[in-house]
């Protein structure tokens, strides 16, 4: 009996709620640890990204949530990651070649951080806030609101906990992401997609795109409607070109220098003002009196 | 008893009584860098005249800094810096209490000072500047021993390092508390530039730096222009760089900080819109428009300059404002009546003449204030509103930092949040309205660092101050503020 052919997948994009192909036409071989050939995945252009950035500023669902609710949902997502945890485990083993233990350990380290910051949807604003006791007859307090658009630039390495600490912090305040999906296994990434489809995120919350992160650095740093950037995993180079972008239009930047950042760090990736960085504060005055 | 007629005619023939300031305060000819808690000469021997804006006399000759000197200032800062930031915190906060409490001994002298150099008005100086400076110090004297709980960790958190701190000359004095009171609290060392216009409070200052026996380096001031600078900005031994001014310059800083470990804050211009809604307070709102763009001759990243008045009470306003506008009183800024002082500079003078000319161009229709002659010396621009102004209109958009209003009209809520949010800057914003729910719908809409909910311009050592978008990043006052000068 002749073998039977498998079915390679070419992996789409994940942007406004739908999953299209990049207009651009080009796709990206992935590998498995013996370099064969296993799937595709499409390498994003500037306008995936531009229509992604317009899907994310378009998108007033997820801001105007109660915190309540954002947290209920980044709950749900969590529990949609938990129902994949086998492909995201196989996935981590195949192409990022860990060891079965090491992949479930990442995969549950994973799912727990979503879950933290599900919890921090309703309290971080507690923390970060604050009322004023301003020297005159004023109320005067100051709230933390989510920044905007955020793209969130991955690390190839650990492609699903390095994605997930990136994104979460901002999610959780109410930003809407552009995410750019690790380079050498952008699966969690897709699966991820996948996870937000059948969940209750909004459409064009979460943006996911896939393909070689140095063609869309310098257009990240340059677009007007992301308001803020966070990443982790680029060398001092890209930092730059990240930097000298954003100089003319003040975006924010928060980048993780150090090459291998540890992610397992629970306590330094979990703290309220990994969330704080992606947030403005706004001061509010009011006259008291009768 | 004299008929109303009477006092009419009485009160029309009623001259003006000039009530100037009458205390002096002494100026030295010349002012050297502050260089390790001495006053030094710069080394390439550069200086320039600080003058008086309201008369264009010659004040004083400012040192000049150049690189060498930034370079001197930041070596000494940094050799600071092993002591000051073991410094025992409870021990820190001493030299700050100490520097509140010689400025408040010092207001008058400061505030006078801080007239006759910048031009402002005796009575702001006097009431809101100088006040502020010491509460500045006051308040972050006490956070010193106090810092573990600004970030909720178990230890104190470390001071960043160096920082290079550039201030404009709206608020010398005050820009230079916001800067310096919260760096040195977290146990930094400075290198503080002020604005070339206005360095002698900064450097009187230094003054009571000495007299409180600071040590050496924790604070060295150059003073200069915008190459000077520009010198401490892209220095390599700065840790931090904090600047206040431009959206332009600021730009500049933050090309010139990519690429390096530098920590940065930046707080920028602004275009704020000032929303006057039917159910609004009219009077008091006529006020709060008046207090938003006409302070400090305007001369404020977040003044007030677009008006949205919702369209049903347009004329109303802008009658009641040309007639508030007649008893605004500009002149001499030493005289404690004056509302509206001399313009900072002849620089800033003909920034604000060219958006003048534009808004003539452009078709909008001016509104003067004619109720005080204008010297004759010196740098002056009358206050002015403008009406049949459109959102492309350059007063519409761009900052003029001088004290002109554009006002504009809105039909619904939904209609001014758009109109007002449409800008690059977010600094600040006004809401004037008395439904309490309106007001936090709309203060909660509204994206803008500050929002004054039936109020403009207030300002406290409490109180976070700082932009979204283009207006800059990072918040100077408050918990939130000492967040910059502290390391993760």
């Amino acid at each position: 009996m002749a073998q039977r052919l498998e079915i390679t997948k070419t992996y789409k994009l994940y942007i406004g709620g739908k999953f299209p192909r990049t207009e651009s036409g080009r796709s990206i071989p992935l590998h498995d640890a013996k370099d064969r050939v296993i799937a595709h995945v499409c390498n994003a252009s500037r306008k995936d990204l531009r229509e992604s950035v317009e899907a994310a500023r378009s998108s007033t669902g997820w801001a105007s949530m109660t915190a309540y609710n954002r947290g209920q949902v980044m709950y749900r997502l969590a529990e949609m990651l938990e129902g994949k945890s086998g492909e995201f485990q196989q996935s981590l083993q195949v192409i990022s070649g860990l060891t079965a233990a090491q992949a479930r350990r990442q995969v549950e380290e994973s799912i727990d951080r979503l879950i933290c910051f599900a919890g921090w949807t309703d309290k971080f604003a507690q923390v970060t806030g604050s009322h004023n006791p301003v020297a005159g007859p004023y109320y005067n307090f100051t709230v933390a609101e989510p920044t905007g658009v955020v793209a969130v630039i991955c690390p190839d390495e650990p492609a699903l906990l390095g994605m997930i600490s990136l994104l979460a912090a901002p999610l959780c305040a109410g930003n809407t992401i552009v995410l750019v999906a690790s380079e050498t296994n952008p699966v969690p990434a897709v699966l991820l997609a996948e996870a937000c489809a059948t969940s209750d995120v909004p459409g064009g919350t979460i943006n996911i795109l896939t393909g070689r992160r140095s063609e869309v650095l310098e257009h990240i740093a340059e677009h007007r409607e992301i308001n803020a950037i966070g990443g982790a995993g680029l060398n001092s180079r890209q930092r730059k070109i990240l930097q000298e972008g954003v100089a003319e239009n003040l975006k924010r930047v928060h980048l993780v220098e150090e090459t291998n950042p540890d992610f397992s760090d629970t306590d330094a990736w979990t703290c309220p003002w990994n969330i704080e960085q992606f947030t403005e504060m706004k001061t509010i005055w009011h006259p008291s009196s009768t | 008893m004299m008929d109303s007629t009477g006092i009419e005619n009485q009160l029309q023939s009623w001259e003006y009584s000039e009530a100037p300031e009458s205390t002096t305060v002494d100026i030295d000819q010349e002012h050297g860098l502050f260089i390790d808690g001495e006053f030094q000469a710069p080394s390439g021997g550069g200086s320039f005249w600080t003058i008086n804006p309201s008369d264009e006399q010659q004040l004083s000759r400012i040192a000049r800094a150049d690189e060498d000197d930034v370079s001197r200032a930041v070596a000494s800062s940094r050799a600071a810096l092993k002591k000051w930031r073991k410094t025992r915190p409870s021990e820190r906060a001493k030299y700050l209490y100490r520097i509140a409490r010689r400025i408040q001994e010092r207001a008058r002298e400061l505030a006078i000072l801080e007239t006759i150099d910048g031009g402002k008005p005796i009575k702001e100086s006097r009431d809101i500047d100088i006040p502020l400076v010491a509460q500045h110090f006051f308040y972050h004297a006490g956070w010193c021993d106090k810092l573990r709980y600004v970030s909720g960790t178990r230890e104190d958190p470390n001071p960043i390092g160096v920082c290079g701190q550039i201030i404009p000359w709206n608020f010398p004095l005050l820009m230079a508390a916001w800067k310096l009171a919260p760096a040195l609290a977290c146990g930094n060392t400075c290198v503080l530039k002020p604005a070339e216009t206005t360095s002698l409070t900064a450097l009187r200052l230094a003054e009571i730096l000495q007299e409180v026996e600071l040590p050496p380096g924790v604070v060295n001031i150059v003073t200069g222009d915008g190459t000077t600078g520009a010198a401490l900005a892209e220095h390599g031994g700065v840790d931090k760089v904090a600047f206040t001014g431009s959206t332009e310059v600021g730009k500049r800083i933050a090309a010139a900080c990519a690429g390096t470990k530098k920590r940065l804050t930046l707080e920028l211009g602004g275009k704020s819109p000032n929303i006057i809604f039917a159910d609004a307070s009219i009077d008091q709102a006529v006020e709060g428009i008046i207090a938003g763009i006409y302070f400090n001759q305007g001369h404020v990243c977040c003044a007030g300059s677009r008006l949205f008045v919702e369209e049903s009470i347009l004329d109303e306003v802008v009658d009641r404002l040309e007639h508030r506008m007649q008893s605004l009183r500009v002149g001499d800024p030493l005289d404690k009546n004056t509302d509206v002082g001399a313009i900072n500079s002849e620089m800033q003078l003909a920034t604000i003449n060219r958006y003048l000319n534009a808004a003539h161009t452009e078709g909008a229709t001016m509104h003067s204030a004619n109720g005080s002659p204008l010297p004759d010396r010196g740098f002056w621009c009358s206050p002015c509103f403008f009406t049949d102004v459109h959102p492309s209109h350059t007063i519409a958009r761009e900052e003029i930092f001088g004290p002109v209003l554009a006002i504009m009209s809105f039909r619904t809520p939904e209609e001014a949040l758009v109109r007002a949010n449409n800008t690059p800057y977010g600094l600040s914003a006004g809401v004037w309205t008395d439904k309490g729910s309106k007001i936090f719908e709309i203060a909660s809409r509204l994206r803008a660092g500050v929002v004054w909910c039936n109020t403009y311009n207030k300002f406290d050592a409490a109180s976070p101050f700082g932009g979204y978008k283009e207006s800059g990043f990072g918040r100077e006052g408050g918990r939130q503020g000492l967040r910059a000068y502290l390391s993760h």
